[in-house]
């Protein structure tokens, strides 16, 4: 398996050690002292909409790559964060009682009551990090109890993304309908429109990638997280040991939703729009293949792809307007096909048949396309649980 | 802990370095003056000028959209073959908004501060508009936007050459009241731009006496409309007023005929549907029908045989010309023809030279105004004929000033909220 499993030397264990830490301190100098210096303030405020997307990653990264939940709608998570915020901006710049501008466009009944909380700062903050975290609890423990998987929960995942979607373009007077919420001012008193604010959102997002990446990499060194990657490559056998696979799986969802919310509440300040195409099907599934392409089971593949198949998007698109989609879905199938480790497979398959090679030259070439990390994530074998329920 | 030093050293620096990047804080929202807005970037020390085009060129929007982008391209060749604007050749900057707000608001921005462009050309849906509205803004740049629109809006970077509602719905519903119509029904898509519109229709019919005996609502790209009609049938009006966009025409206008009603029964007064959209719908489903706009393709003056030959000669014999099509060819002619009335490039320049700029087009002439950044048209009530093309059946006395809040309609005193 991995450098963190409990079989792994001791030697192999500080040498992980040590490369997770150079790791952080090159992305740190990367995220913020390079990027800053050479990027236009234009392309620095792209790559902090990229870093909100990389949250949203490393959250799948734990609940896809450790987990083996296909969690195909996280986009409802992501938009529930960023429409607390853009909620909360919106109220702010109004005023004290004040009516945000486009609801008194469409509508003349005033603010609806339960937008009322969210003129408090502080609820806001505190709603981002506990809604959607709340939600996925709820339905994970409704779906694993019932030991819904596989396939089944990767529908009822998506369906949940759609449905949110209708929600919010059906709702225009409390939601800004399909044009969603901008036009943001200010953010907790300072003003948007300083190039220097800008630039401090961009470093928040950078700090809060990290510290999030420092969290999952805890979890997927703890115990907890040996019993996460226990109960993706065989479930039934970690019942059978006494421990309930639904609690597990469900903390896991739950820390990928918060994650999300938290990449969606900076996402509005920085790019200062949300709309309901930014939270539907599409995205979400665009979320998950960088992740696949990047690598889903380790630590900065998720990362990593998110950022690339974003950077990707935006740099093709500019120059071939209507290619974009087209160039996604194949790069995703050839990682699938070829590669389903994603591409942070791509030195592993190369060190571990040179190992090989160096011990058995014969054994070489049966490995050529071999995967060392286990991806078992979506197989059909996991599918026969959801007939139980 | 002691395990993972390197944990904790790095959570620590991490830390650090979010402290003291909060401690170098911007200027706050009550600061004067808002903290600074970025220097305008546009180099015009060459021979040639940029200019940005932001249109869909994919998504649900592409199929109306590219139109603009050509009708835009075929004014810039022109304009260039003609020696450019104040001498400059202008270098087209094309980006693409995907039929999406965000998608919009992000290569706006890419073309004001990333490409340095003297003026963005484009958007089409109000959700694409006011998704760049705030970015216009707070960058101080041009938008030059050809679509008709829902008004109560006014923004000092933003150029509107498509109609208002005083120039389009509120003369259509002039001459539905004068062709003797007493009740309405209001179809129209989930968005911000029928929601408003209807809000608008919905004041005049109670001021003027008429009747609404419905009003209901489809999500854009929806096409089940057995339910809407039917509706519509049992109500009973005497017309409907229809701000349905894309699709959904196809799906409404087949269902309305399958029940039986015709333009003759009980007439639909459309306000997005123009030349472009006729083939889409089948002429068969909706021929006899009015629209309200502000250009036909069948106008005759010189100036418009002209653009349709032009247009035609460019990208094919069988190409229709717009009424949106045409408002982005004028608009880029009203932005040179500002541009050298100001002689400069220059934002508050071109701003402050727009008033009174008018321009020979193929709708007739308009004229800008430079109070509220709309342009003087003609309003026309056509029907579509069955050559799928739109013949002018009334129109209104000359252009009429752009009013976007309605302010001299005293029925229209709550809308601007």
């Amino acid at each position: 398996m991995s450098e963190f499993d409990t079989a792994a030397s001791r030697v192999s264990a500080l040498r992980g050690r040590w490369a997770v830490l150079v790791g952080f301190g090159v992305a740190a100098v990367l995220l913020f002292a390079v990027a800053p210096a050479v990027l236009t303030s234009f392309r620095l405020g792209l790559l902090g909409k990229y870093l909100c997307y990389a949250m949203v990653a490393v959250g799948i990264g734990l609940a896809w790559g450790r987990g083996g939940m296909l969690v195909l709608g996280q986009g409802v998570f992501f938009g529930i964060g960023a429409y607390l915020m853009a909620m909360h901006l919106k109220l702010a710049d109004a005023g004290a009682d004040g009516v945000p501008d486009f609801m008194a466009l469409i509508s003349s009944s005033g603010v609806p009551g339960w937008w009322e909380p969210f003129r408090s700062g502080w609820v806001t903050l505190v709603a981002i990090l506990v809604l959607p975290a709340l939600l996925a609890a709820l339905l994970g423990l409704a779906t694993f109890r019932r030991r819904v998987r596989g396939a089944y929960f990767a529908i009822l995942s998506q369906a949940l993304a759609a449905a949110f979607a209708i929600l919010l373009i059906g709702n225009p007077t409390a939601t800004g309908g399909s044009t969603g919420l901008n036009n943001f001012v200010g953010f907790f008193g300072f003003s948007l429109r300083d190039p220097v604010n800008r630039q401090m959102l961009y470093f928040i997002a950078a700090g809060v990638l990290l510290a999030m990446l420092l969290l999952v990499r805890q979890l997927m060194v703890s115990r907890y997280g040996e019993l996460l990657v226990a109960c993706r490559d065989s479930e039934e056998r970690v019942r059978f040991l006494g421990y309930d696979p639904a609690t597990v799986k469900t903390v896991a969802f739950a820390v990928a939703a918060m994650m999300a919310g938290i990449g969606g509440a900076l996402f509005v300040p920085i790019v200062g729009i949300i709309s309901p195409n930014d939270v539907g099907i599409v995205p979400s599934i665009g979320l998950l293949i960088g992740v696949a392409i990047g690598g889903r089971t380790t630590l900065a593949g998720p990362v990593l792809g998110a950022i690339a198949v974003a950077w990707a998007e935006t740099s093709l698109s500019e120059q071939f307007p209507s290619g974009w989609t087209y160039a996604q879905g194949l790069m995703f199938m050839l990682v699938v096909a070829f590669l389903p480790g994603g591409l942070a497979s791509l030195g592993a398959v190369r060190g571990l048949r040179r190992k090989i090679a160096a011990a058995d030259p014969t054994v070489a070439a049966e490995t050529a396309d071999g995967d060392p990390a286990p991806v078992p994530a979506t197989e059909p074998r996991h599918a026969h649980g959801g007939a139980q329920a | 802990m002691s395990r993972f030093p390197a944990r904790r050293s790095a959570a620590t620096a991490a830390v650090l370095v979010l402290g003291l990047a909060l401690s170098a804080c911007g200027s706050r929202v009550d600061d004067a003056g808002g903290g600074a807005t970025a220097e305008s970037c546009v180099d015009t020390s060459g021979d040639s000028v940029k200019i940005g085009f932001l249109n869909s060129r994919s998504g649900t929007m592409a199929i109306s959209e590219n139109t603009v982008f050509n009708s835009l391209e075929l004014a810039a060749t022109q304009i260039n073959a003609a020696g450019g604007v104040l001498g400059k050749q202008l270098e087209i900057v094309a980006e693409d908004g995907a039929s999406e707000p965000t998608v919009f608001a992000e290569k706006a921005d890419k073309l004001i501060r990333d490409d340095c462009v003297a003026a963005v050309f484009g958007g089409w849906t109000s959700s694409s508009r006011k998704a760049m509205l705030p970015v216009f803004e707070s960058n101080d740049a041009l938008l030059f936007y050809p679509v008709q629109y829902e008004g109560l809006e006014s923004s000092e970077n933003i150029f509107y050459t498509g109609a208002t509602t005083n120039q389009q719905i509120i003369p259509a519903l002039d001459y539905l009241k004068e062709s003797g119509v007493t009740s309405l029904f209001l179809v129209g898509s989930d968005y911000v731009f029928p929601q408003t519109a209807n809000k608008i229709i919905k004041a005049y019919a109670e001021a003027n006496g008429i009747e609404v005996k419905g009003e209901e609502y489809a999500p854009l790209g929806h096409t089940d409309f057995a339910t809407i009609v039917a509706k519509v049938r049992d109500a009973g009006a005497a017309a409907v007023f229809n701000t349905l966009n894309g699709d959904s025409n196809v799906a409404f206008f087949k269902e309305y005929k399958n029940l039986g009603l015709t333009a003759e029964t009980m007439p639909v007064l459309s306000v997005s549907i123009a030349e472009e959209e006729v083939g889409g719908i089948g002429v068969d489903n909706i021929v006899g029908q009015p629209v309200a706009w502000n250009y036909y393709q069948t106008i005759a003056s010189p100036a418009n045989e002209k653009f349709v030959a032009d247009f035609k000669a460019a990208y094919g014999a069988e190409k229709v010309t717009s009424d949106p099509m045409e408002a982005a060819y004028t608009s880029l002619y009203l932005w040179k023809g500002m541009v050298e009335k100001a002689g400069s490039f220059a934002v508050p320049d071109v701003q402050a030279a727009a008033d009174g700029v008018s321009f020979e087009a193929p709708e007739g002439t308009v004229t800008v105004n430079g109070e509220n950044h709309h342009i003087a048209k003609t309003a026309l009530i056509g029907k579509i004929g069955a050559d799928g093309l739109i013949y002018t059946e009334w129109s209104s006395d000359g252009p009429i000033e752009p009013d976007p809040y309605l302010k001299s309609y005293p029925w229209a005193s709550g809308l601007a909220g």
